[in-house]
């Protein structure tokens, strides 16, 4: 039976088939919807961990324990993962441990276009580099059996185009391959230095092994064609070069790393042009040149963003002549206004930053919705770097320039970011004496990446209820004696409360508390409007950055469709020119 | 790949496009050929511009439509029309659902918009229709088919039976909208 599934949908669905007991996972664009559809099998556990190390933790102590784990992230979740990943690469597994790295040529949803291709070498494990739902699936399988086989954690890399494209794909039953016996094992799992010396020379002569495996796996194929031009390429690349570039001979790379050399040289001594054409770095170029094979790569191909079929034929068009051409690219006819994505109506992080902007505060950003703090006209965000790095640097910019300027300073971080590495930041906040204001917007969920439940909901990724973390007693917890708790709703308190915590010259926590408008239920959600005769035309109510307010001429116009009716406007309106029905006479 | 057809269809996060792209491709499913869908989640989805591609054929590789490619383009929104133009092929379709929702730009004063996309449109390609699904679905007693609408709009350029797209219709939404969502796909016929 075929089904069509995105590569994170077949993923979540290989690793059931494969057998897996355990799947854990930090929500992040592209990867989110593997562990959400691996918490739909029965068979599996799924959880969403506090952060990515602590899933690949929890995915290596399932190995370990005899189990089947799937560990999924996006590229830059490897980064927090990394301290576990390089260990594990020497201890090994006992059931098979897969690594999903899903990486995000384009920064379609992200900080930066790393390719974590360079992990799987820098670490010693084998990466795996599917290029369609199928072959996600399918790899998926084959990456727990290369677990177990070569005793090391696999890596399968995924990009956007993969993980959120959606093919057929056959369906297969799940293989019940059960727990593995598990033994207490000192040399192998315990990493001191003299176990680890050991174990560094088995992961050298593994990687030896994997080599030969890599000139004999079906993973990588060629297909034979016309031999004048031979392309070597990976992912979903491969898929473009097959529809555009149809004459050419094709190296297709199932594993990335290790390469298979002797493949490779075969194949380029049998093409009279040999070109490697990969998203983002020359990872596999480099290789081949380094073995002092001519190729060409990224003399001809960007190393930045996507690459495209439109690339491809454009750059291909002098080599190639059975080459599918496509019309000149072009603008459209009039001059089009960007569509930037915008905080929601009734979003309630609108009003905090709203009131920043207003302070002229300087505010250390953090990575979720409230990154859309940044854009204008809230403009109310300085710096934005990675998860959780909100605090530190807060801490940093004090310590540069001493407690005057913390008096204008603040950090800003969700609920869900802070769980994942905030806590850590705000430790130091103070052990390390600093003076910042750390407000920590909970909004209940974690809700860039589709609303994904944490530690601090009080739900888990399968729906059964937990006690959630009591954000006010962590941070009192670590020292914070000052922890105010309040309504983002609320203008003129929050106002009141930021000044106050931005005074005291001690460390202080102010909690913005109100649910996700996408996830509230209760709500009135009765659309407001302007009383015309009353509109001055200050555009006060324009710096909120609300989708739904929008200018006209002199005055204003309130878009009822999309009125969440959350009434900040109401509040920053000095004219009492925006009314709601049942809130006042009109 | 002539034996391929690609519809993109764009719109504003929120709009409904998502499920258009499933009942389309669940429809395509149905005749049995191979189809590729590709759509970006993330960030976009906050009131950005969305878009999805739609690509089936006897054998489909590549998920995503080149610029000159596509086939038909099912606009949610004027703005959206105009951005994702260049994407349509010569004597391409054009549908395009009569609405404006503001972009930030516009909203804030900084940037018009535009006032003629639709004649900027038509100077360019003939085949641009242009209907009122708001309109429409409000006829058909539920202000929020918009998308059904469009897509009964869509089957009327593709050659498929009907028959089959009321089956994956009746598959693909909740039973309590079935009545409305049936008389919105029959809204634009």
């Amino acid at each position: 039976m075929k089904k069509l599934l995105t590569g994170n949908e077949a993923i979540a669905r290989g690793a059931w088939e494969a057998g897996a007991l355990v799947c854990s996972a930090y929500p992040g664009t592209p990867s989110t919807e593997i562990i959400e559809n691996a918490a739909k099998y029965t068979e599996m556990y799924a959880e969403w961990s506090p952060n990515e190390k602590v899933a690949l933790e929890v995915g290596a102590g399932a190995s370990i324990a005899g189990a089947r784990a799937l560990v999924a992230m996006k590229h830059v979740g490897v980064n927090v993962a990394a301290d576990p990943l390089f260990t594990l690469a020497y201890t090994g597994v006992n059931g098979g441990l897969v690594l999903i790295s899903a990486d995000d040529p384009g920064m379609h949803s992200s900080q930066n276009e790393q390719d974590n291709r360079h992990f799987g070498r820098a670490a010693k494990v084998p990466v795996l580099e599917p290029s369609d739902s199928q072959e996600s699936k399918d790899f998926t399988k084959v990456a727990f059996d290369l677990s177990e086989n070569f005793d090391t954690p696999v890596m399968v890399r995924i990009t956007t185009r993969v993980a959120h494209s959606q093919s057929l794909v056959n369906l297969s039953d799940r293989q019940e391959t059960g727990l593995k016996k598990y033994e207490k094992n000192a040399l192998k799992y315990v990493m001191i230095p003299a176990h680890a010396r050991h174990r560094h020379i088995d992961v050298e002569a593994r990687l030896e092994k994997l080599r030969e495996y890599a000139e004999t796996t079906p993973l990588n194929r060629i297909e034979w064609n016309d031999t004048k031009i031979g392309i070597i390429t990976n992912g979903i690349t491969y898929q473009y070069v097959k529809e555009v570039l149809k004459g050419a001979s094709i190296l297709k790379l199932g594993i990335t790393f290790p390469l298979p050399r002797k493949m490779i040289s075969e194949f380029s001594k049998r093409v009279d042009k040999l070109y490697v054409i990969e998203e983002l770095e020359p990872f596999i170029e480099n290789h081949i040149r380094s073995w002092g094979i001519e190729v060409h790569g990224k003399d001809v191909f960007p190393a930045i963003g996507e690459i495209l079929p439109e690339t491809i034929s454009e750059k291909m068009r002098e080599f190639s002549e059975n080459i599918q051409l496509f019309s000149q690219q072009t603008d459209p006819p009039l001059n089009t206004p960007v569509r930037p994505p915008v905080l929601c109506p009734g979003c309630p992080h609108r009003g905090l930053f709203y009131v920043l902007n207003k302070l002229k505060v300087t505010v250390a950003g953090d990575i979720g919705c409230y990154t859309l703090g940044s854009l204008a006209p809230l403009n109310a965000i300085d710096t934005t770097i990675c998860m959780g790095a909100s605090i530190g640097a807060a801490i940093g910019m004090e310590k540069a320039r001493g407690k005057d300027f913390a008096r204008k300073l603040v950090a800003v971080i969700g609920d869900s970011t802070f769980i994942h590495s905030g806590i850590t930041g705000l430790i130091n906040t103070v052990y390390n004496k600093a003076t910042t204001t750390t407000i920590i917007l909970d909004n209940r969920t974690t809700g860039m990446t589709g609303h994904q439940d944490n530690p601090a909901t009080g739900l888990t990724v399968k729906g059964d209820p937990i006690k959630e973390v009591d954000l006010v007693l962590l941070a009192k917890a670590v020292g914070v004696e000052r922890v105010v708790v309040v309504d983002p709703f609320d203008l003129e308190k929050l106002e009141n409360v930021i000044k106050n915590e931005l005074a005291a010259e001690e460390p202080s926590v102010i909690i913005t508390k109100r649910k996700c408008a996408l996830i509230e239920k209760n709500k009135n959600t009765t659309p407001c409007f302007i009383l015309e005769e009353s509109c001055t035309g200050c555009m006060r109510c324009m710096r909120l950055g609300c989708p739904c307010i929008i200018k006209e001429g002199k005055k204003v116009r309130i878009n009822s469709t999309q009125c969440a009716g959350c009434e900040l406007c109401v509040s920053v309106c000095n004219s009492g020119a925006i009314g709601k029905e049942g809130l006042i006479d009109v | 790949m002539s034996d391929i057809i690609n519809i993109l269809i764009v719109g504003v996060g929120g709009q409904g496009t998502i499920l258009a792209s499933r009942v389309l491709s669940g429809v395509v499913q149905k005749i049995g050929l191979d189809v590729k869908v590709s759509e970006i989640h993330g960030m976009a989805q906050r009131g950005g511009s969305v878009v999805t591609q739609v690509r089936y054929g006897k054998e489909v590789a590549s998920p995503i439509i080149p610029q000159g490619e596509a086939d038909i383009i099912l606009a949610f929104e004027k703005l959206e029309a105009l951005r994702w133009l260049p994407y349509l092929k010569q004597n391409g379709s054009i549908l395009i659902n009569d609405q404006r929702i503001d972009p930030m730009p516009v909203i804030m004063g900084t940037a018009d918009y535009p006032a003629d996309a639709i004649a900027a449109i038509r100077s360019l390609h003939k085949n641009v229709i242009v209907i009122d699904g708001l309109k429409l679905a409000i006829e058909s007693g539920n202000s929020k088919a918009v998308n059904v609408v469009l897509l009964g709009l869509l089957s009327k350029y593709l050659d498929i039976d009907k028959k089959i797209w009321l089956e994956t219709l009746r598959e693909t939404v909740p039973a309590k909208f079935l009545d409305a969502n049936m008389k919105a796909f029959e809204a634009a016929q």
